[in-house]
């Protein structure tokens, strides 16, 4: 996050003001691209599946994930794939054609270098640690509950992060086979999208797509979901309409999966598809609603306390109403064939993804770093952090928007001195100097307070969920004891009254033998088995190693290294699955 | 419910018994991803050929000699590998290995069929988005019928080693599946490159 917000202050920089010429336009292109690129894939999504890896076992009075290993396999290719992209990056191979690359700006004959090929089977390769994390989620969410958490009683975190993983799991294929396909037309002659072979190329846009706006919901309902979770707890009441959120967060992923094509407006599509796209794209504005009157009311119905976390939170809502408007606007035919490819769009993109996932995110951060280390983060120093964050983003972007509708567009490394875009790009440039200084604020209070924060024991905020009442930070097995669960908000039971018995969180299953866990039954979460989980393995790391040699063979066609990666793959996943007695997948009686 | 929860632990399997345990719902992930992979193949091909100008199939009329052969016996592995399983859930260990054993030779045989088929066509993989659709997406599955073949053989070895018996043997049936996924999804790729083209379409 903290290289691609560098890059952003880099072309800030190049375009605070008309015909500055810090950065060359090839420059411009790989930055701005490599800024997408880092900021959508290797920042949005993977902080929160890392907030909801290490969350969910928690809140779900379980002692891991359904897939340790599997955890860790996801992790591993992350980091590796990760590099990859970067190692293009630093030797002048980033990728440059913006984060969705369209052909044929992507294909070889007007992209010779090696930048689309990093792109390419980086992006296959980071979509299998996206994927195995995804069906991870699934089976968690579905299998190891605590009992009697049904699935009415799940918090909206786990259910932002089980609606992304589904979409995850369907639509990450799409983006995968659009890169291989990419790939193979640029190293082997196929003729995907080249028209001169009878290709399309339009085909492109509409696999990226399939895959890009699902995964743009992807990476926000489980912010949203930490935001429905967290805002309650600083209005010391719950949820507004939990049921109504929780099925909005279905509901929104569902229309989710039809509106890609009002990224394709300015196409020249039939007008059918644009009118049927267009409605989708505005209908989907009610689920979304629903959620924005739900906080409204949480906050207007509890007594808040205005913590930093509550303040990033409560602001977020704003913000995605602003965002939300926008996209609303550019729902619209008409309005989006107007807006396409300016500044409108940036400014609309950013409101969504800094509005809906950082602010979340960094509230999240002041919500659960006492869980995790111990300790509370400073909230003297969260005040600034917030103000700072809050009207630096704000002067940034909100000024943006009319640059775009004063017709700026969008990818270019310069421009002229028309119309008073000059001004409004220094606004914007200093207002993303100061956002950058109040992340900067986040950092200096995580260290600081890693050491010297406050005690925060086991439930600082007097929250209502499982994971608080747990010692801060939980010991490696979570609960010594599985909790079972008779209500939404377990620790506030005594408080709330209402029907039926009271959770038990010192009295159950003990599970003491080995490594053990108890799995339920997908909806009632009645306890059906005890889960035997495994120890730790190098067979994901292995794994990792494998295909980072044969991603790196396919990329340079050295095809003895891809091949000998492939093996250790193929090795590293036989081992992986080997039936094993203390995992009771074989009868040790038939040694 | 808390009471009998409390008390309930006693009684509760402890690992994966028969088909009951999270392997089984990591198959189904697994195989829910893969198919969403092949959807997105079809739709490739199905997208590409609606908006192509005519005379876009570079076989109107693609030759069944070999295909419809071919998926005939690579839909009959699936019933043989089934029964290899049934094998395993009674007890049977040689009709076991029978099974999986002969699965994996019907599917190597189907998998040779089709390389004879790849050679016996007169385009190549770059001659038009038609060729390159086929190669790859036939090429895709063949990958997967590879790795379906791998799958049969480890559970071969493992019943040979005779790991499972009928409670224990979570692994098999999720190799099985797996292996019916193989087979169904060829019966889409089939469908697409072979049947479609004489309903006229993308001629």
């Amino acid at each position: 996050m903290a290289l691609g917000g560098a890059e952003a202050l880099m072309m800030r920089l190049q375009l605070a003001g008309p015909n500055l010429s810090l950065l060359t336009p090839a420059e411009y292109n790989q930055l701005f691209s490599t800024h997408g690129m880092t900021m959508i894939f290797l920042y949005a999504s993977p902080v929160l599946s890392g907030f909801s890896n290490y969350l969910w076992p928690l809140l779900l009075g379980s002692r891991d994930m359904a897939f340790p290993r599997l955890n860790a396999l996801s992790y591993w290719i992350y980091l590796a794939s990760g590099l990859f992209l970067y190692a293009g990056f630093v030797t002048g191979n980033g990728p440059n054609d913006g984060w969705f690359n369209y052909v044929p700006y992507a294909s070889r004959d007007y992209s010779p270098g090696l930048n689309q090929d990093f792109y390419a089977l980086g992006m296959v390769f980071l979509g299998i640690s996206t994927t195995v994390g995804a069906a991870n989620f699934i089976v968690t969410a579905f299998r190891t509950r605590a009992p009697g958490m049904s699935i009415n009683r799940l918090p909206i975190l786990v259910w932002g992060t089980l609606t992304a993983s589904v979409a995850n799991l369907v639509v990450v294929p799409a983006v995968s086979l659009a890169f291989f396909l990419l790939w193979m037309d640029r190293q082997f002659g196929t003729q995907f999208f080249n028209p001169a072979g009878g290709g399309q190329p339009l085909l492109w846009q509409h696999l990226f797509w399939i895959f890009g706006h699902p995964w743009v919901y992807a990476i926000v309902l489980p912010a949203m979901g930490m935001v429905s979770d967290g805002l309650p707890v600083f209005c010391r009441r719950p949820l507004v309409g939990y049921s109504l959120v929780a099925l909005s967060t279905v509901a929104t992923m569902i229309f989710g999966f039809g509106v890609w094509v009002h990224h394709m407006f300015a196409t020249g599509l039939p007008g059918l598809g644009l009118a049927f796209f267009s409605g989708a794209s505005i209908a989907i504005v009610v689920p979304s609603a629903v959620a924005v009157f739900a906080w409204i009311a949480t906050i207007r119905l509890g007594r808040p306390v205005v913590t930093t976390a509550f303040l990033f939170f409560s602001s977020m809502i704003l913000l995605f109403v602003i965002g939300g408007v926008s996209g609303f606007m550019t729902a619209s035919v008409p309005v989006d064939w107007q807006l396409t490819d300016t500044y409108f769009v940036v400014a609309h993109l950013h409101y969504v993804l800094i509005g809906i996932n950082v602010f979340p995110v960094v509230g999240a951060t002041y919500f659960w770093f006492p869980k995790m280390t111990g300790r509370l983060l400073d909230e003297r120093l969260g005040r600034w952090n917030f103000w700072t964050m809050f009207i630096g983003f704000n002067l940034a972007f909100l000024p943006m928007h009319l640059t775009g509708l004063l017709g700026m567009p969008r990818r270019v490394y310069t421009y002229g001195d028309y119309g008073g875009w000059g001004t409004l790009n220094l606004i914007t440039s200093i207002g993303s100097f100061v956002f950058a200084a109040g992340v900067l604020l986040l950092f200096i209070n995580v260290i600081k307070s890693r050491k010297n924060g406050a005690l925060a024991g086991k439930n600082p905020w007097d929250a209502p969920t499982l994971e608080w009442s747990v010692p801060s930070p939980p010991p490696a097995y979570n609960f010594a004891v599985i909790p079972t669960v008779a209500s939404r908000y377990p620790l506030w039971e005594t408080r709330l009254g209402g029907e039926g018995g009271l959770s038990s969180l010192d009295r159950g299953m003990m599970l003491d033998q080995g490594k053990e866990t108890v799995g339920t039954s997908a909806l009632d979460a009645e306890p059906d088995m005890v889960l035997e989980m495994p120890s730790d393995s190098v067979a994901p790391f292995l794994l990792t190693v494998g295909l980072s040699a044969l991603f790196v063979g396919l990329l340079l066609k050295v095809w003895v290294l891809a091949g000998i990666g492939a093996a250790i793959a193929l090795l590293a996943v036989l081992a992986w699955l080997w039936p094993s007695t203390d995992l009771r997948e074989r009868e040790p009686t038939h040694d | 419910m808390i009471e009998t929860v409390i008390a309930a632990p006693l009684n509760l399997p402890v690992g994966p018994i028969r088909r009951h345990g999270i392997g089984w719902w990591g198959a189904g992930t697994l195989i829910a991803s893969e198919g969403a992979l092949f959807a997105y193949l079809l739709f490739a091909y199905y997208y590409t050929g609606a908006t192509a100008p005519r005379g876009w199939l570079l076989e109107p009329s693609p030759p069944l000699t070999l295909a419809l052969p071919n998926t005939v016996l690579l839909l009959l592995s699936s019933l043989v590998a089934w029964w290899g399983e049934q094998g395993v859930l009674k007890g049977a260990r040689a009709r076991a290995l029978l099974g999986f054993g002969g699965a994996a030779l019907m599917g190597s045989a189907f998998a040779v069929v089709q390389w004879l088929e790849w050679r016996s066509k007169s385009y190549g993989i770059g001659t038009s988005s038609y060729a390159s659709l086929y190669f790859v997406t036939t090429g895709f599955h063949m990958a997967h019928v590879l790795l379906g073949i791998a799958v049969l053989i480890a559970i071969f070895a493992w019943t040979a080693l005779d790991y499972f018996s009928p409670r224990r043997r979570l692994v098999v049936s999720a190799g099985v599946l797996y292996w019916h996924f193989v087979d169904a999804v060829w019966l889409f790729v089939f469908t697409t490159y072979y049947l479609t083209p004489y309903l006229g379409f993308g001629r």
